[in-house]
């Protein structure tokens, strides 16, 4: 995994209530390998028509958005499937972090497992958020880990929450399988004790 | 007080194996569902040299990518069935395969063969997990590398969510089904509105709805953001998963049902939020819109977004007005539907099929559908019952078991411009094809759809 550091970029905004991963990334891509043409497949029938064409309309297709790799998004961002592919679509077009009112758990969950910093804020910083972004299409902003701040594009500092562990995994880049094997004794301890008292979940 | 624990609660603690500074849970994970879109998380486990800790605690069912007419849509489809049966066999993992009568729906099969059970954790990378909740099971979907984390190690680390108990009370009026409970949630507290919370179903209502509709109430959780639903088992999920294959037997059952018994809600447990509704008040569902929570009752209008007050929620409406091709203040009730589907992990169950058998029975639809079991054995008990002719003999095709239309990954999709009134839980953009206009109906609606070729209000084809 990638690790994270601060991150100063273009931010996009998107104004779109309950952004779903169907959205993010269609479904008849999921059974797509992670190859060269990955990057293609995010938010491909908002980007894309039927026959291929960019829409012009679509934010992500204005020339000044086109390298964010920072998305400002509405409540209930990523809501819906639980398909981390839709992560890896983000991933590969190097979108590092999103803002939101508030996710779906599970790309949520998906989105640290993958390098990428979801951050919550309120509903009115977003809103703030994504109307700057309007007015001053491609401008930066900068999310900075270590210190759980972002910097708004009128250089306003919000502070957001991360745990020290998820703040840690995100910033070494570091495989959690093996954080949690640390633990093998006490998940051996629990699994025998545990399968002694819920025998009748264990079938001899 | 402390000692006054949630059912969520009691599961939750039982399984917590040590607490992290700062404040995330290991947990246990009792059983874990897998299926053929479970690639990406053998690919990780692998790739990272790991082995599955619990093959014991893993099952196995290809649903996503199986075709439901016999043949693959094309080699790459049929390559995600055939890598879970490589991964299930290289690892020791139970499969019910293509071919095998107990393949089915993950969330199907979990049930039907007693995997699914009060009191446990279950996992699986599929969103529509929660609809094991209905034994009295905190069950959630995971992404691809938390399956990769179970796999390897059989836990996960949480933060424990929040509890939001959801009261439902009074008799269901006549049409009204789980589905339409669930659709009637949903468009109450919004498609975020459960976001970081586990739902408790409780109420009068709820103990009279069968464990079938229970799995369907469950089941669209998500789509109100929970993170899990979950019902207090009694003794209708009992008297269920008494016999089931992998249910204890003998002395095993006895001790087991003592424990579940003890999975209840303390009187007096405190939960973070509380919601009540009363089934009186709830009319047949059928959503307008590209969110679930764009539901409303079968009698009402469609939205006008000039009447919405909230700038996001106006283009919200706005733009699913847009995609679903609709006109403000039209009726709901005979908008022309071009196909119906009945089926999915939230309606493809016996009874399910049953009921919508019940209202095609000696009628003909006017628009093409079909029915996808959601199970081998679901389609074996429907068969024997007769009432795949009675789909048949209206109009329907009569398919084999998988998700097939819910999703469209196998390739079962409606064409551009189609409206469906379909059994499913999402009605996204494209979440049916691209271009494709789904209305989430229960099975009753649907059938009712078939039959007059439009929405429609099923109480007065029941009268």
């Amino acid at each position: 995994m990638k690790p994270f550091m601060t991150l100063t970029a273009i931010a996009v905004p998107f104004d779109t209530l309950n952004m779903d991963t169907d959205q993010i990334l269609p479904a008849r891509y999921l059974r797509k390998p992670r190859g060269p043409d990955y990057h293609l497949y995010l938010f491909h029938d908002l980007r894309f028509t039927n026959d291929g064409e960019e829409r012009p309309d679509f934010i992500l297709n204005q020339p000044e958005y086109r390298d964010a790799r920072i998305i400002v998004g509405n409540r209930n961002f990523g809501c819906g499937s639980s398909r981390e592919a839709a992560v890896f679509a983000l991933d590969a077009n190097d979108i590092r972090a999103v803002i939101a009112p508030s996710f779906g758990d599970i790309f949520h969950n998906n989105c640290f497992k993958n390098g990428v910093l979801p951050i919550r804020l309120d509903d009115e910083i977003c809103t703030g958020l994504r109307a700057q972004l309007h007015e001053r299409p491609g401008v930066e902003m900068t999310v900075n880990l270590d210190a759980r701040q972002i910097i708004a594009p009128d250089n306003t500092i919000f502070y957001f929450e991360i745990s020290d562990f998820r703040r840690r995994c995100l910033m070494e880049g570091l495989d959690d399988i093996g954080l949690t094997l640390e633990h093998e004794a006490e998940i051996d301890a629990f699994e025998a004790a545990y399968r002694d008292e819920m025998s009748w979940l264990y079938p001899a | 007080m402390a000692d006054q624990r949630t059912l969520f609660d009691k599961i939750w603690d039982r399984h917590a194996i040590t607490i992290s500074d700062d404040g995330e849970t290991l947990i246990h994970i009792d059983r874990h569902l897998i299926h053929d879109g479970s690639f990406h998380g053998f690919n990780m486990l692998d790739s990272n040299g790991y082995t599955v800790r619990r093959p014991d605690q893993t099952f196995a069912t290809p649903d996503h990518y199986v075709p439901t007419t016999g043949d693959y849509a094309d080699d790459e489809r049929r390559e995600k069935v055939e890598t879970l049966a490589r991964n299930a066999k290289a690892h020791g993992i139970p499969h019910f395969g293509t071919g095998d009568a107990r393949q089915g729906i993950a969330h199907v099969v979990g049930p039907e063969q007693g995997i699914t059970l009060p009191g446990l954790i279950m996992v699986c990378g599929d969103s529509h997990t929660a609809t094991h909740g209905a034994l009295g099971a905190f069950a959630f979907g995971i992404g691809a590398s938390e399956a990769s984390h179970v796999l390897a190690t059989q836990t996960l680390w949480q933060r424990k969510p929040k509890s939001l108990r959801i009261t439902v009370n009074d008799a269901r009026p006549p049409g009204v089904t789980a589905k339409d409970i669930i659709l009637a949630i949903i468009a109450r507290i919004g498609a975020g509105g459960g976001v970081g919370h586990v739902i408790e179903y409780a109420g009068e209502t709820i103990r009279g709805l069968s464990i079938e509709q229970r799995l369907t109430l469950c089941n669209m959780s998500i789509e109100a953001g929970a993170r899990a639903g979950l019902i207090a088992p009694d003794e209708a999920a009992f008297a269920y998963i008494k016999g089931r294959p992998y249910a204890p037997a003998g002395g095993e059952w006895d001790k087991a049902v003592a424990y579940w018994r003890s999975l209840t809600s303390d009187e007096g447990a405190m939960f973070d939020r509380e919601e009540m509704l009363d089934a009186g008040d709830i009319a047949p569902m059928v959503t307008w819109g590209v969110s679930p929570e764009d539901a409303l009752p079968i009698t009402a209008m469609i939205p006008d977004p000039a009447l919405e007050p909230d700038a996001d929620r106006r283009a919200a409406i706005q733009r699913a007005l847009d995609y679903m091709a609709l006109i403000p203040g039209a009726p709901l009730d005979g908008i022309p539907i071009d196909r119906v589907f009945i089926g999915s992990c939230t309606n493809g169950r016996i009874e399910d099929l049953r009921a919508a058998a019940a209202v095609l029975r000696g009628r003909t639809a006017k628009v093409p559908g079909f029915v996808v079991p959601g199970s081998g054995l679901v389609k074996a008990a429907a068969e024997a019952e007769g009432l795949d002719r009675i789909f048949l003999d209206s109009g329907f095709e009569w398919r084999e078991p998988g998700c097939s239309m819910c999703v469209g990954i196998n390739g079962d999709t409606g064409q551009p411009g189609e409206r469906i009134a379909s059994t499913t839980n999402r009605n996204f953009v494209g979440r049916q094809g691209a271009g494709v206009r789904t209305h989430l109906v229960s099975p009753e609606m649907a059938a009712a759809a078939a039959i007059t070729g439009t929405l429609t209000d099923i109480r007065k084809l029941q009268s």
